[in-house]
C-alpha cells in the first residue's frame, strides 16, 4: 500500500489539489486516515481545521477507517420507491450488521448514499463505486460473493 | 407523438467513444477548426443567435454567458465543464459522456477559443470514476493527435456535494475547498475560478455546440420551442415501461415524454405524478401533461424542465412518503451556509415526517407553505430556493394525499 505521504505530495503542486489528492489516498485505502488529513494540512500549507473541513465536507470522503469493501445503497427518491429499504434489509442479514457498521473481519462496510446516476435500473448500490443495478433481495448473494 | 431526434446523441452507438479516429471521420474537430478560421465575436455570434440556453437547469442563453467573459479582459481565462450529475433521477450527463467524449471537449475547445481561455476543467462527480477514466483517455488522445492546439483540459472529481452542481460552489470545489456557494455578483463570467473569468456550462451545453457551428444558428433556431431551441436529453426511471435516455426536440409535451417514448405507466397500473428536472422538481399531475417540455412553458404550471430527470409514479406511489424522502434529502445536502436553507430544509424534514407519520394537523401544512415560499425567496443558492418544490407542487396538485394523512 502506497504511503499516503507519497500521494498527497503528488498532489502538493497541483492548483486546488487537495480534493485529487484525498480521492487518490481513498482510492488507496478506501478511507481517509486521520493522520492524512494532518499531512495533507502540512503539504498544502493550510490549517488542519481547513484541511479537515474540507475533508468532512462531501459525502463521498470519510476520514476514518472503513471496511476494505464499501457498499452504499442509494436512498434517492427513485431507488426509495422501487425499494431500496428491501435491499438493505436484505445486506443487513447478508453481512449480520446495520447500516454503517463495518463487519469484523473488516471486509465489508454498510452506507447510505445519494443518488449515483444509474437511475435507469432502481434499486441501485454500489460496490467500491462499481454500480449494480435492479438489486433484489435474491440477487444479493450472488453480488456479495464476488468481494467475499 | 413527437419523434426522437438525436442531436446531443448523434454519435451514440455509432462510434467508439475511445477511438478519437472515429469521432474524426464522423466530422469531429472539424467546428473547431471552422470556428478557429473566424473571428470570436462571429462564434460567440453563432452559438448567441442559435438561441442555445443553458441545459443545466438555469435555461440562461449560452452565447450570452460566453459574451460576458469574452468582453472581461484577463491574463486567463476558464472554461469550466458541469459534470456533476448529482439530481436524482439524471443520468443524462453520464451517457454523453460515456458514448461520445469528444463532443464535450470539442465544445469547450470552442468555447476557449471565443472567450479567449487556454484552460478548462470537466468537473465530474466522484461517483463517475469510470467515466473519469474515459474522459481522460480522450484528453490524452485529443493531446496526442494535436487537435486541441494551445488549449489544455483537465478533469477534477467532485466528491458527493449535491450543492456543487451549483457553478460557483463548483468553482470552489476545484480550488480545493468546502463547496458553498459565493455571494453573486460578481458572475463567473467575469470573477470565477480563482477569480478570473470563467466559463461554466453543462455537459449538454457543450455537447451541442459543435453541432451548431457546423450546421448555423438558424438550423438549431429552427428545432423545438422557439424560446428553448434543439432538443433536451431525458432520463427515465420510476414507474414507467422504458425505463432509459431520450433526446427530443422541446417542442414535445410531458405526455410524449411519459407515454410516448416512455411507453405509458409500467405493469398496467394507473398513472399518479410525475415529477421533471430532478428531486427539486415539480410534481405534475395528469391534467398538465399536455404541457410542452420547454424551460418556459414548464415555469409556466409551477415545475421546471430542470436536468430532464423524468420520475414516474404509479397510483400505487404514496406521494407524502416520497416527499418526505426528498426532504430528507434537502436536509443532508444543504450545505449550511446560509441561515434559511439550513434551518429551513431541517424543519421542513421534520413537518413532512410529522405528517407522514399520521401525526400531522393542518397547521403544519399551513407551516410547511409558508416556510417553504419563504425559502424559495431568501435562500442564497438554487439549492435552497428550489428545495421547497416537491412540498409546494404535491401541496398545490395532490392536496387529498395529504389529508387523507392528517392526524
Amino acid at each position: 500500500m502506497a504511503d499516503y505521504k507519497e500521494i498527497i505530495s503528488a498532489y502538493q503542486n497541483l492548483p486546488g489539489g487537495l480534493i485529487e489528492a484525498y480521492h487518490a489516498i481513498q482510492k488507496e485505502y478506501s478511507y481517509i486516515p486521520e493522520d492524512a488529513v494532518v499531512a495533507a494540512a502540512q503539504a498544502f500549507d493550510i490549517s488542519k481545521a481547513r484541511a479537515y473541513g474540507v475533508a468532512t465536507f462531501y459525502s463521498y470522503l470519510k476520514v476514518g477507517k472503513r471496511g476494505k469493501n464499501v457498499i452504499r445503497i442509494c436512498e434517492s427518491a427513485p431507488c426509495h420507491v422501487a425499494g431500496a429499504d428491501k435491499v438493505v434489509a436484505a445486506l443487513e442479514k447478508e453481512l449480520g450488521i446495520k447500516m454503517g457498521e463495518t463487519t469484523p473481519d473488516g471486509k465489508f462496510t454498510l452506507e447510505f448514499t445519494e443518488c449515483v446516476g444509474q437511475c435507469q435500473a432502481t434499486p441501485v448500490i454500489t460496490i467500491n463505486s462499481k454500480p449494480y443495478g435492479d438489486v433484489t433481495a435474491e440477487t444479493i448473494t450472488g453480488i456479495l460473493a464476488g468481494y467475499k | 407523438m413527437a419523434e426522437e431526434m438525436r442531436i446531443v446523441l448523434r454519435n451514440y452507438g455509432k462510434i467508439d467513444p475511445l477511438k478519437i479516429d472515429d469521432y474524426i471521420n464522423v466530422g469531429g474537430y472539424q467546428s473547431l477548426a471552422k470556428a478557429r478560421s473566424i473571428s470570436q465575436a462571429e462564434v460567440i455570434d453563432v452559438v448567441k443567435s442559435s438561441g442555445l440556453r443553458g441545459r443545466g437547469g438555469a435555461g440562461f442563453n449560452a452565447g450570452m454567458k460566453w459574451s460576458f467573459s469574452y468582453g472581461t479582459p484577463a491574463d486567463q481565462k476558464y472554461v469550466v465543464c458541469n459534470a456533476d450529475e448529482g439530481e436524482p433521477g439524471t443520468y443524462k450527463d453520464r451517457i454523453i459522456m460515456e458514448n461520445d467524449p469528444h463532443a464535450v471537449i470539442e465544445g469547450m475547445a470552442i468555447c476557449g477559443y471565443a472567450i479567449g481561455a487556454t484552460k478548462g476543467y470537466i468537473y465530474c462527480r466522484g461517483e463517475y470514476p469510470y467515466v473519469v477514466d474515459i474522459l481522460n483517455e480522450a484528453i490524452a488522445q485529443a493531446k496526442a493527435k494535436g487537435v486541441l492546439g494551445d488549449f489544455d483540459v483537465e478533469v477534477r472529481m467532485g466528491a458527493g456535494a449535491y450543492v456543487c452542481g451549483e457553478e460557483t460552489a463548483l468553482l470552489e470545489s476545484i480550488e480545493g475547498s468546502r463547496g458553498e456557494p459565493r455571494f453573486k455578483p460578481p458572475f463567473p463570467g467575469v470573477a470565477g475560478l480563482w477569480g478570473k473569468p470563467t466559463v461554466v456550462n453543462n455537459v449538454e451545453t457543450f455537447a451541442n455546440i459543435a453541432i451548431i457551428l457546423e450546421k448555423g444558428a438558424d438550423w438549431f433556431k429552427g428545432i423545438g420551442a422557439s424560446n428553448y431551441p434543439g432538443t433536451k436529453v431525458f432520463t427515465l426511471t420510476g414507474d414507467v415501461v422504458n425505463k432509459t435516455v431520450y433526446e427530443l426536440p422541446t417542442n414535445a409535451s410531458i405526455r410524449d415524454v411519459v407515454f410516448g417514448m416512455g411507453g405509458g405507466v409500467a405493469g398496467g397500473k394507473k398513472f399518479k405524478a410525475v415529477q421533471i428536472g430532478g428531486t427539486s422538481g415539480g410534481f405534475i399531475p395528469e391534467s398538465m401533461l399536455d404541457t410542452p417540455v420547454d424551460f418556459d412553458s414548464m415555469n409556466a404550471i409551477g415545475a421546471t424542465l430542470g436536468s430532464g430527470a423524468v420520475f414516474v409514479m404509479d397510483e400505487t406511489v404514496d406521494l407524502v412518503d416520497v416527499v418526505e424522502r426528498i426532504t430528507k434529502f434537502f436536509e443532508h445536502e444543504s450545505c449550511g451556509k446560509c441561515t434559511p436553507c439550513r434551518e429551513g430544509t431541517k424543519r421542513m424534514h421534520e413537518i413532512l415526517k410529522k405528517i407522514n407519520s399520521g401525526k400531522g394537523t393542518t397547521q403544519d401544512i399551513a407551516l410547511s407553505e409558508r416556510l417553504g415560499q419563504v425559502m424559495t425567496r431568501a435562500c442564497l443558492c438554487g439549492l435552497g430556493q428550489a428545495a421547497p418544490s416537491p412540498v409546494l407542487t404535491t401541496l398545490k396538485n395532490f392536496r387529498p394525499d395529504y389529508n387523507a394523512k392528517l392526524g
